[in-house]
């Protein structure tokens, strides 16, 4: 059994920090929700232009970006500080962390959890209520458990990305930014329905990576829709499954990493 | 030890940006401000993994929206999205995932570490403005990104979409200098939130809502036409942020007659003086209260 109170004690720490600086934390808490509110405005604004993207009305469309936006702010609460870990190895702080006795990752993602990022999950939760509820649909019982399940597995899923992305820092150090290419990129990708785009970078992201299992296929069997790329209706309630798999891999990758790091110190 | 710097303090006082008593020499201030440039870029001449990063993360972030904006406009009833076509609106996102990297427009903090660390003490000590010093390396680092970081999103904009190129001569300058004026206005705006520091120590407030502010109202995410009249003609008179980016994008799509495109331009210019001469207000109020702290 693995014993959690280091664990819990790091976190009692961080939770500490932030009530011993009351008014900067609730300003940070304000200003990180515009981030997301961004985002939201964003698809707002496309959608005066014009009246569907993608053949899917606004409702759908705003569906697919309640469940990207709290899947992605979940992830990023829980585990997007990892993208610091450039930062870790380029000081040797990383040294420290590998020399105490516990798990790397966890050590690393509970000594800067960024509780300041909690009112984005607010926000993109709230975002999906607001969708759930206008986008008229004939709610069953399976759709009601997909939709409080799927932006649990896409915040499993964006974890798993996240954490890929930061593992490049072992062997690249500077090219922290790629990783923004998929963490980011993957945000906006999933927010929108994925027959936007085209050809192969449709494949490579939403099939490729997965992509399309954060937002757009649960959404799909949320709303009854019939997939108009032709993949049955059933593959909106796989997300689950593509997460495991996608965290499953990360978890191998962070591990080849982690053995491959070598310290910068002299 | 505690140092406090203000303006006329000693005989000779070289206070960066005091009066100076002798009449200096343009064509050494000149040669001063070349070879700063010069050594801005160099200094990003050596980042080279930092910059193949940011060329491909601003090339994938180029398809995901272009691919948006095209369907944006395919969905409406002429093919026309906010009054650009299809061929415009993948220049536009090409071309600005370029310019973004050259106007510099996020993650800019060296001015404020320097003050928070007390580092911009040694800025002071030299006998150059520090705006324009740190002017000269901006352009430096610039005129290394345009090579670098402007070139490779285009590129691949052009091999995988239409894109539409400029038909007018008349683009072709206008552009250049739209650019320039980009770069001149984005680092007025950047040193002036940077410079909140003076007074706030912690800028990560007024970065924050800088950098969000600053794409949305730039053009960055969606060109500024997409939004009502009233609101795109509010935001480019009564802010700089168009000026960042939208006008050299609205240049080189040609999405106005020429003197709307001159226009523009010429309103980019009036945003430069504005915010240069506050950068120099700013910097020259900093410098009088300033406290060096530390041993």
């Amino acid at each position: 059994m693995v014993d959690l109170r280091p664990y819990a004690a790091l976190f009692r720490g961080q939770a500490r920090s932030l009530t011993s600086y009351r008014a900067s934390f609730a300003l940070e808490l304000s200003t990180n929700v515009f981030a997301t509110v961004m985002d939201v405005l964003t698809v707002l604004v496309l959608f005066r232009i014009s009246r569907t993207l993608g053949s899917f009305t606004f409702h759908e469309a705003l569906l697919m970006v309640g469940l990207s936006s709290c899947a992605f702010a979940t992830a990023d609460l829980a585990v997007g500080n990892i993208e610091r870990i450039k930062l870790y190895v380029r000081t040797g702080l990383l040294d420290a962390v590998l020399i105490r006795p516990l798990g790397a990752l966890p050590q690393l993602l509970l000594m800067d959890l960024p509780l300041r990022k909690l009112s984005r999950c607010v926000f993109g939760t709230g975002v999906l209520v607001v969708a759930a509820v206008t986008a008229g649909i004939d709610w069953t019982p399976g759709r009601v458990l997909l939709v409080v399940i799927a932006p649990l597995a896409g915040a499993v899923f964006f974890s798993a990305i996240f954490v890929v992305s930061a593992t490049v820092s072992f062997w690249w150090v500077e090219t922290g930014e790629i990783g923004s290419a998929f963490t980011y990129g993957g945000r906006d990708f999933t927010s929108y329905p994925i027959t936007v785009y085209g050809g192969w970078f449709r494949r490579l992201f939403a099939y490729g990576m997965g992509f399309a299992f954060v937002a757009y296929y649960p959404a799909l069997a949320i709303l009854g829709r019939a997939d108009p790329l032709g993949l049955p209706g059933w593959v909106g309630y796989a997300a689950p499954s593509v997460a495991v798999v996608a965290a499953v891999t990360a978890g191998a990758v962070w591990r080849v990493g982690i053995r491959h790091y070598r310290s910068t110190g002299s | 030890m505690l140092a406090v710097v203000k303006e006329g303090i000693g005989v000779d006082s070289v206070n960066a940006t005091g009066r100076r008593g002798v009449h200096q020499n343009v064509v050494v201030s000149f040669r001063t401000f070349a070879a700063i440039t010069g050594s801005g870029f160099r200094r990003y001449a050596t980042y080279r993994q930092a910059t193949f990063a940011g060329a491909f993360t601003n090339t994938v972030f180029g398809f995901l929206r272009c691919y948006v904006l095209l369907a944006v406009a395919d969905a409406t009833a002429q093919g026309l999205a906010g009054g650009y076509d299809r061929a415009q609106l993948a220049t536009f996102v090409w071309v600005g995932q370029g310019l973004l990297a050259v106007v510099l427009l996020w993650g800019w903090t060296e001015l404020a570490d320097r003050i928070r660390t007390g580092d911009v003490a040694g800025d002071l000590l030299r006998p150059v403005n520090p705006v324009l010093s740190y002017l000269a390396t901006d352009i430096g680092r610039a005129g290394h990104a345009t090579l670098t970081r402007f070139i490779p999103p285009v590129v691949t904009g052009l091999i995988f979409f239409d894109m539409y190129l400029p038909r007018r001569w008349v683009t072709a300058p206008l552009f250049v200098v739209s650019i320039v004026l980009a770069v001149l206005a984005c680092f007025a705006c950047r040193y002036l939130v940077n410079a909140s520091a003076y007074w706030l120590h912690d800028v990560r407030g007024p970065m924050i809502a800088w950098t969000l502010g600053s794409g949305v109202l730039a053009g960055l995410y969606f060109p500024l036409r997409f939004l009502p009249d009233w609101a795109t003609l509010a935001l480019w008179v009564g802010t700089p942020f168009p000026s960042l980016l939208q006008t050299p994008l609205d240049v080189v799509v040609e999405r106005d007659p020429p003197v709307v495109q001159a226009g523009l331009v010429a309103l980019q210019a009036v945003w430069v003086v504005l915010l240069l001469a506050a950068c120099d207000r700013v910097q020259r109020r900093a410098e009088r209260k300033l406290v060096i702290q530390g041993g």
